[in-house]
């Protein structure tokens, strides 16, 4: 197990090395001046020129992005021309709402689209399956955004129940933060139940036509014991696969629900980087959040490791 | 188990049948709206559904039922160059992974985890740092997005098709690499791509509204369904049908899709069925 982790924390760092230099070239090398991007139609060509020489631009490209890089390795992704902090501060501000949005969302899809995707498959061909079927092939057509439209447009508009976006912080009581993430995180989650609902039914239904589970009825074992220690056991490698990419899948799906319930996260901010033509902000947030997609990858394959010793000595 | 005659394949021909449905809309859209969907009137703004106007009225008294129908052209344009660009680029990078191995490949299949990293959304807020937002900045980050995919299945499928026994002869028979990859290898990798582009054109219509509805892709006044959602956002209260009708469109075209996917993987390889 040590040697497979080891290659694997390899390969992550690899990984990772790829997605700076990615994030790095796009923002440096595409054409344009970050400088006179930032400066816009209205600056002078003097001030042009005083950032381009603050922000390092005249430099050779492989030591800026070498630098860039050291930085960032100890959390310094530069300074926000809008706000004039420094990004990781204005990252690690946002980080508690774009968080435990997309860990509602991981939550509310794990509870509903593993019990969903087992019944549906040991309900195979009855009634259950197909309405659970209908109900993860509605889920994988409706867009975030729109689902999330529609809760507002019912709890809020129609009933009154929750107010239709904003956030008041986790200082203003744990519940009121909660519930202004509730209707975000259903949006969020149930797009990603669905694929998971399939990916799991299909998983278990495979295993469940194994020789072995045969065998275990066979025995006279409950079926209970024989769908949850015998089927979903085995059948957990492709389900911690659909479910790590659905993970990943959650961090950009926040951006999304943050503007539909205007939350004060992650994804707002680099919009409002955008418009404020803000590139240090926009250029940290993509680092970050393709650095988490790809740890979180990595962590899947860990899990793989962990879950199928076979796959530790390929 | 599924019938193999796609015409009997409930879920095919239903998925077909929706498809079709979309590009007529389409097609038609070119030629013949209901209304201009870009002419306004202040006198209609944001009228529910009526016989005039079957899908009601924007907030500036435009014909939603025509703006509709005109969203479709932008929906297919983009979602077809998007996966058009996710699967060359993958293919290209998955026939040299497979078949060159080595050092390439893992520094390829690096890349592609890397690159894996950067959802549609994320690469469209890149670029839009740089670029004005717009329809090419909505098509190339969904399809950088599709890459990794379209990359490793290509890899898998030139791995295993370079040991089989068709490929080893064509080889011994003085078979150069150029021969055995064009005219061997990449016509038997085709149909699980085939299918993924499939899959993949719902996810590139889902990601087009998306990138829409935050400003990062099509940009008014152009109909697209995702920006009239972001439109219909402020009216909710006032004229909710505003907002049911282009996120009715974007997901009975997605599940249409889906269903055309999914029937298209049962015919093709009745082996997932």
């Amino acid at each position: 197990m040590r040697r497979y982790v080891a290659r694997r924390v390899g390969a992550l760092a690899a990984t990772l090395l790829f997605v700076s230099l990615l994030v790095f070239l796009v923002i440096r090398i595409l054409p344009g001046d970050p400088a006179a991007l930032i400066m816009g139609t209205e600056g002078s060509r003097e001030a042009t020129e005083r950032l381009r020489e603050a922000m390092g631009l005249n430099r050779p490209l492989p030591v800026q992005y070498v630098e860039w890089l050291a930085g960032a390795l100890r959390g310094d992704l530069g300074r926000s021309i809008q706000y004039d902090v420094p990004v990781g501060e204005l990252i690690v501000t946002r980080l508690p709402v774009t968080l435990p949005l997309a860990l509602l969302a991981a939550a509310f899809m794990v509870v509903v689209a593993i019990p969903l995707g087992i019944y549906a498959a040991t309900h195979h061909r009855r009634s259950g399956d197909y309405l659970a079927m209908i109900v993860s092939q509605l889920g994988i057509s409706i867009p975030q955004f729109w689902s999330g439209l529609l809760l507002i447009l019912f709890f809020s508009v129609t009933l009154g129940w929750v107010r239709a976006g904003g956030f008041d912080g986790w200082s203003a009581g744990v519940w009121p933060a909660l519930r202004s993430l509730l209707l975000p995180a259903v949006a969020l989650g149930f797009f990603q139940a669905a694929v998971l609902v399939r990916a799991t039914r299909s998983a278990v239904l495979d295993v469940l036509r194994e020789d072995y589970v045969r065998t275990a009825r066979a025995k006279g074992l409950r079926e209970r014991l024989v769908v949850v220690k015998h089927a979903f056991r085995n059948a957990l490698i492709p389900i911690v696969t659909v479910a790590g990419l659905q993970l990943g899948q959650l961090m950009a799906g926040a951006i999304v629900l943050e503007s539909v319930f205007a939350l004060p996260g992650l994804g707002r901010l680099a919009l409002g980087a955008i418009s404020a033509r803000d590139l240090p902000v926009v250029q940290g947030v993509a680092l970050f959040v393709a650095s988490s997609i790809v740890v979180i990858n990595f962590a899947v394959d860990l899990a793989y490791g962990a879950l199928d010793p076979r796959i530790r000595y390929e | 188990m599924a019938s193999r005659r796609p015409l009997r394949h409930v879920t095919f021909t239903l998925g077909a049948a929706i498809t079709l449905a979309l590009l007529v809309t389409a097609a038609l859209s070119v030629v013949y709206t209901p209304a201009d969907p870009l002419a306004m009137s202040i006198t209609s703004r944001l009228q529910g559904p009526t016989g005039v106007h079957p899908f009601g009225t924007d907030h500036f008294g435009r014909d939603v039922l025509s703006r509709v129908m005109t969203g479709a052209v932008t929906s297919i344009a983009v979602g077809l160059i998007a996966v058009g660009i996710g699967a060359s680029v993958g293919l290209l990078l998955g026939l040299l992974s497979g078949y060159v191995g080595g050092w390439l490949d893992e520094i390829l299949m690096r890349l592609v985890d890397a690159v894996q990293g950067f959802p549609a959304i994320l690469s469209a807020l890149l670029f839009t740092a740089v670029f004005s937002p717009g329809m090419l900045v909505s098509m190339t980050a969904i399809g950088i997005a599709f890459v990794p995919a379209f990359a490793r299945l290509t890899r898998g499928s030139v791995l295993e098709l370079r040991e089989r026994e068709f490929v080893v002869a064509a080889r011994a028979l003085g078979g150069g690499d150029a021969r055995l990859v064009l005219r061997h290898i990449l016509p038997n990798s085709l149909p699980p791509l085939i299918v993924q582009a499939t899959t993949s054109f719902p996810v590139a219509i889902l990601a087009e509204a998306a990138l829409a509805y935050l400003g990062l892709g099509t940009q008014p006044p152009y109909p697209s369904w995702g920006l009239m959602l972001k439109e219909a956002q402020n009216f909710l209260s006032m004229n909710p049908w505003f907002a049911v009708f282009p996120g009715g469109a974007i997901a009975l075209t997605v599940l249409g899709l889906n269903f055309l996917g999914d029937g298209l993987r049962d015919l093709l390889d009745p082996k997932t069925t």
